[in-house]
């Protein structure tokens, strides 16, 4: 029996602004516990909410980004339940009425994710365990700190479609500038719902979802092992119950909740501490001037002005630092293809290697412009280019030109200097250049390699190919 | 000193007539000779009081004075004040000192006011009875055997006692004007957002309203002029130009329009209080207002309603006294679960764990839309009958109470005839609609009130009218000395 596989991804989004959603307690990672916690944090009695409208601007742009509408009228509603970590007993959140709605992001080939809603609400605390004589603490610097969270429908169909769901929006909440994609660090967080159904039927199975993914590689990971999972159970007859598991990236798998963990209900009413947030037209397109140019534009832009191909140019969009670092470089007047070549396949290369980001990428930018700056005056070929791209990886101080010089690598270009080892090459290899009077092309790039590798690399390979062909007719 | 209003309390400061620090002593010995019998006060703190009255007394040698300086307020347990034990008349929070001022505080502070100690209250503000509170009852002022009313009855039976000019008071669906009528005061709940709700511990927080219980309308008047203000840290704050409410209080109110509700005119009336509220409509109509029967027509849905969306909130509210970051924490406990349990079994009262259940109960999935919903929708309709009532009076009169003060005991052990006492004071909670209780005679030597409901932030209406009445009638002058 075949089945298909029905995915559905909560995501939770750390916006990137200086204070908490309801107070004025700074955000900062990685202080000592209780530094950035507040009265508000800390939920003292007396303690009221105040909305901090740089948190609805970044919902408002995100719902902007998706093509999403905005909430002339939404409320925050109090989720109540009782847990160490959350200092109020209730999270204010949105329930009924969430800022942003009804959006979408395409991947892959043209494939529409519906965004169902996204709303602002307030993070948790953390608890520490096993601390002073094995109790449990409480660090409450996280809790206020301000979340979007996106829901999509179940529009996703295998881990892969999950995944390129994942990254695009991943890529998108930091290219506007709404979040810092830190998944480590917990700013970026995935809820994946998993269903299994027989193939064609427009029954949904029942889902279980998978928790707290914080990579792709995890939640990769995690909806193979579960789908195989309720496949099996399916397939042996039994029954899939609604249930949160948690992934379990040691040994790969996924296990649900206690019962009780989950048993709740949170009794959301609208929370009278705060009035509806009211968003007029007006700040909408306020905030739709600070947009800018999404990936998508930005795609299409690279390809109609520069030729690019969609698979570089969605290369090039991976990320906002790439795509404005290869502007930059073309701004410098370089050949748009040829950069767009070195950036995706070289640079990238030695990133992914390193496991790297583009800004943590150690080449100076100066000298990766004069080294494809030298690659399109002929100076050196591109084989002779990676030879200096290694150096300049390994060492930023490294002079481009000096080492074209020291290690001898410029190309030549010359005729004069280059016929002569053609013609030598014709004298010494009659053989194949029989084979390619005879029609075999494969000789004649053997040939190349031949004059090639009598310059020392240093031949210019087009020129050779030219002198070549005229050399060959004349035998 | 003892029976001075706030403006003459004023002009002895002023005049050097008294000091502050002599004015706080007054009065912190009067405390000493009256509180232990009468409970009105939880916390004290002479160093503090003595500390800002001597701070006054520079102000005022410095000629930098305004109409509160130097004078000693009490304070209900509900504000949180730096530095003072602030415990909401719960144990919960008995081992509980505010590290902040709420904004009331801070404006009296700001004022030159003297902190004159937290008054008792109903535990979380929930009673009408004083009843409730950790620290004990308190008692009323004009006979000790019955209560001052609540949950504001310790502010009440200071001001009504003597120990203080004035005080400090919150409002969720009576809290300033019942006590206030039981206790023959004044009492002003203001319109919800003209005060700021920081700092002040949560009871129903889209229905309490902070206000003063005082001697008299121009007392109210003077106490509310240092209290109302927007606040951007109250996000139910409204901005709005604060009047000069003492300006206004001589006011002409010939040819004035007094609405008054037949629903509350009604058989259902105590005929005691009905014969008390004629006089107060006699004595008005003597100065020229007219009178005209409205109505309020959902009016008798305000209690079910009022008690479906208080304890909801209030469920909520108080979800934050876990044991963990403050207040009380039970000794003993085996895990999370039973440390939850036990601290708030063992940390809060029956009533407020009665409300607490309520109001899970209506917020509940499958509940909600039947109470919590459908409560919102009532409340709606109940704020429209305002609206439309006030197109045709300037001013509604109500009655302030079922009844004058009852004696302690009587109705612990039946909550909803204690929720009764609310009957006529709670429709203006849900409305957030401003209103004040003001002494308007006595039933068998007991005090009793009568209720004047004013249009949105219309307390300069409100106050004028109540003045305008207290300069032709003394009952607000008369004071218990027997009974104390």
């Amino acid at each position: 029996m075949s089945w298909d596989i029905v995915i559905g991804i909560e995501t939770h989004v750390q916006l990137t602004t200086q204070t908490k959603i309801f107070s004025g307690a700074p955000t900062s990672f990685g202080m000592p516990a209780n530094e950035n916690a507040c009265l508000v944090s800390l939920a003292y009695p007396g303690t009221l909410p105040v909305l901090n409208k740089e948190a609805v601007k970044k919902a408002i742009k995100f719902g902007l980004a998706v093509n999403a509408d905005i909430a002339e009228h939404s409320v925050f509603a109090r989720k109540n339940y009782f847990y160490p970590d959350l200092p109020k007993g209730y999270q204010i959140s949105q329930f009924e009425l969430p800022v942003v709605n009804n959006g979408f992001l395409t991947i892959g080939d043209n494939k529409k994710i519906r965004i169902l809603r996204a709303h602002l609400e307030e993070d948790a605390g953390k608890s520490v365990h096993g601390i002073l004589n094995n109790q449990t603490g409480i660090d409450l610097n996280r809790a206020g700190t301000p979340l979007l969270e996106i829901v999509t429908e179940p529009d996703m169909n295998s881990a892969q479609e999950a995944i390129a769901y994942a990254k695009k929006l991943h890529n998108l909440v930091q290219w506007i500038g709404v979040c810092d994609g830190n998944m480590q660090e917990g700013s970026f967080r995935c809820d994946v719902n998993v269903s299994v159904k027989p193939s064609g039927s427009d029954k949904l199975g029942t889902r279980r979802e998978i928790k707290n993914l914080n990579s792709f590689r995890n939640m990769e990971q995690a909806i193979n092992f579960e789908v195989n999972w309720q496949i099996e159970q399916l397939e042996d007859g039994n029954e899939i119950v609604q249930s949160t598991v948690l992934f379990n990236p040691d040994n790969g798998e996924t296990r649900a909740m206690r019962s009780k963990e989950e048993a709740n209900d949170y009794r959301y009413f609208p929370d009278p501490d705060l009035l509806p947030l009211k968003i007029t037209q007006e700040d909408i397109d306020d905030i739709r001037l600070t947009l800018g140019q999404l990936p998508e534009e930005s795609i299409k832009k690279l390809v109609e002005d520069f030729k690019l191909n969609d698979a570089d140019a969605s290369i090039i969009t991976t990320n906002k630092q790439t795509y404005e670092f290869f502007q930059s470089l073309i701004s410098e007047g370089l050949d748009p293809k040829i950069t767009a070549n070195w950036i995706v396949v070289n640079l990238f290369a030695k990133l992914n290697d390193n496991e790297l980001s583009i800004n943590q990428s150690p080449i100076n930018k100066d000298q990766f412009v004069l080294l494809i700056r030298r690659i399109m005056d002929k100076t050196i070929s591109n084989n002779a280019a990676k030879k200096i791209f290694d150096l300049l990886w390994d060492d930023p101080k490294v002079d481009v030109d000096q080492s074209i010089e020291s290690l001898g690598l410029k190309q030549v270009s010359d005729a004069s200097a280059i016929l002569p080892l053609v013609q030598e090459v014709i004298a010494h290899n009659q053989a194949m250049v029989e084979q390619f009077k005879s029609g075999k092309d494969k000789a004649f790039n053997a040939l190349v390699g031949q004059v090639m590798k009598l310059s020392k690399g240093k031949a210019n390979p087009g020129q050779v190919s030219e002198l070549l062909k005229g050399e060959l007719d004349k035998v | 000193m003892k029976n001075l209003s706030l403006k003459e309390l004023n002009l002895g400061l002023s005049s050097k007539k008294f000091s502050s620090e002599e004015l706080t002593r007054f009065f912190l010995n009067e405390i000493k000779t009256f509180n232990p019998k009468i409970n009105a006060f939880i916390t004290l703190d002479e160093e503090k009081s003595l500390q800002q009255a001597r701070d006054a007394d520079k102000r005022i040698s410095q000629d930098n004075m305004n109409e509160l300086t130097g004078i000693p307020i009490a304070q209900k347990d509900i504000f949180c004040a730096k530095g003072w034990k602030t415990t909401c008349g719960s144990k919960m929070l008995d081992n509980f000192y505010s590290p902040y001022d709420s904004k009331v505080i801070e404006l009296f502070n700001q004022s030159g006011a003297v902190n004159l100690g937290k008054t008792n209250m109903d535990e979380f503000a929930m009673g009408s009875s004083n009843e409730t509170s950790y620290y004990g009852k308190v008692r009323n002022p004009w006979n000790l055997d019955y209560v001052p009313g609540g949950s504001s009855g310790g502010s009440a039976a200071a001001v009504a006692s003597g120990m203080a000019p004035a005080a400090t008071a919150t409002d969720t669906g009576g809290s300033i004007r019942q006590p206030a009528s039981l206790c023959g005061l004044t009492g002003l709940k203001p319109t919800y957002g003209l005060v700021s709700r920081f700092g002040m511990i949560a009871f129903a927080s889209s229905l309490d309203q902070a206000g003063p219980i005082a001697k008299s309308a121009e007392d109210c008047a003077l106490m509310l002029k240092v209290m109302a203000a927007h606040d951007t840290r109250d996000s139910t704050s409204i901005k709005q130009n604060i009047p000069d409410y003492l300006k206004s209080l001589d006011n002409p109110i010939k040819g004035k329009t007094i609405g008054l509700p037949k629903e509350f005119f009604n058989d259902d009336l105590n005929q005691e209080v009905k014969i008390v509220l004629e006089q107060v409509i006699d004595s008005y109509q003597k100065m020229g207002v007219n009178f005209k029967e409205i109505s309020l027509s959902n009016s008798h849905l305000s209690i079910p309603v009022y008690y479906v969306i208080a304890p909801a909130e209030a469920s909520s509210n108080l979800s934050r006294y876990d044991g963990v970051k403050f207040g009380y924490r039970a000794k003993e406990f085996k895990d999370l679960e039973e440390m939850y349990l036990k601290t708030r079994e063992q940390g809060f009262g029956e009533e407020v764990k009665r409300r607490i259940l309520v109001g899970t109960y209506v917020l509940s999935a499958g509940y909600y839309d039947a109470y919590y919903l459908k409560a919102q929708k009532i409340r709606r309709l109940i704020a429209d009958d305002f609206k439309n009532a006030f197109k045709e009076c300037d001013l509604i009169l109500a009655p302030s109470c079922p009844s004058t003060a009852f004696k302690i005991g009587d109705k612990t052990e039946d909550p909803v005839s204690m929720y009764m006492q609310d009957m006529y004071t709670i429709s203006t909670n849900l409305a957030g609609l401003p209103a004040i209780s003001s002494p308007a005679g006595f039933i068998n030597k007991m005090p009793v009130g009568f209720q004047l409901i004013g249009n949105y932030f219309d307390e300069a209406t409100i106050l004028n009218f109540t003045h305008q009445y207290q300069r032709i009638t003394d009952w607000h002058q008369k004071t218990p000395e027997a009974a104390v």
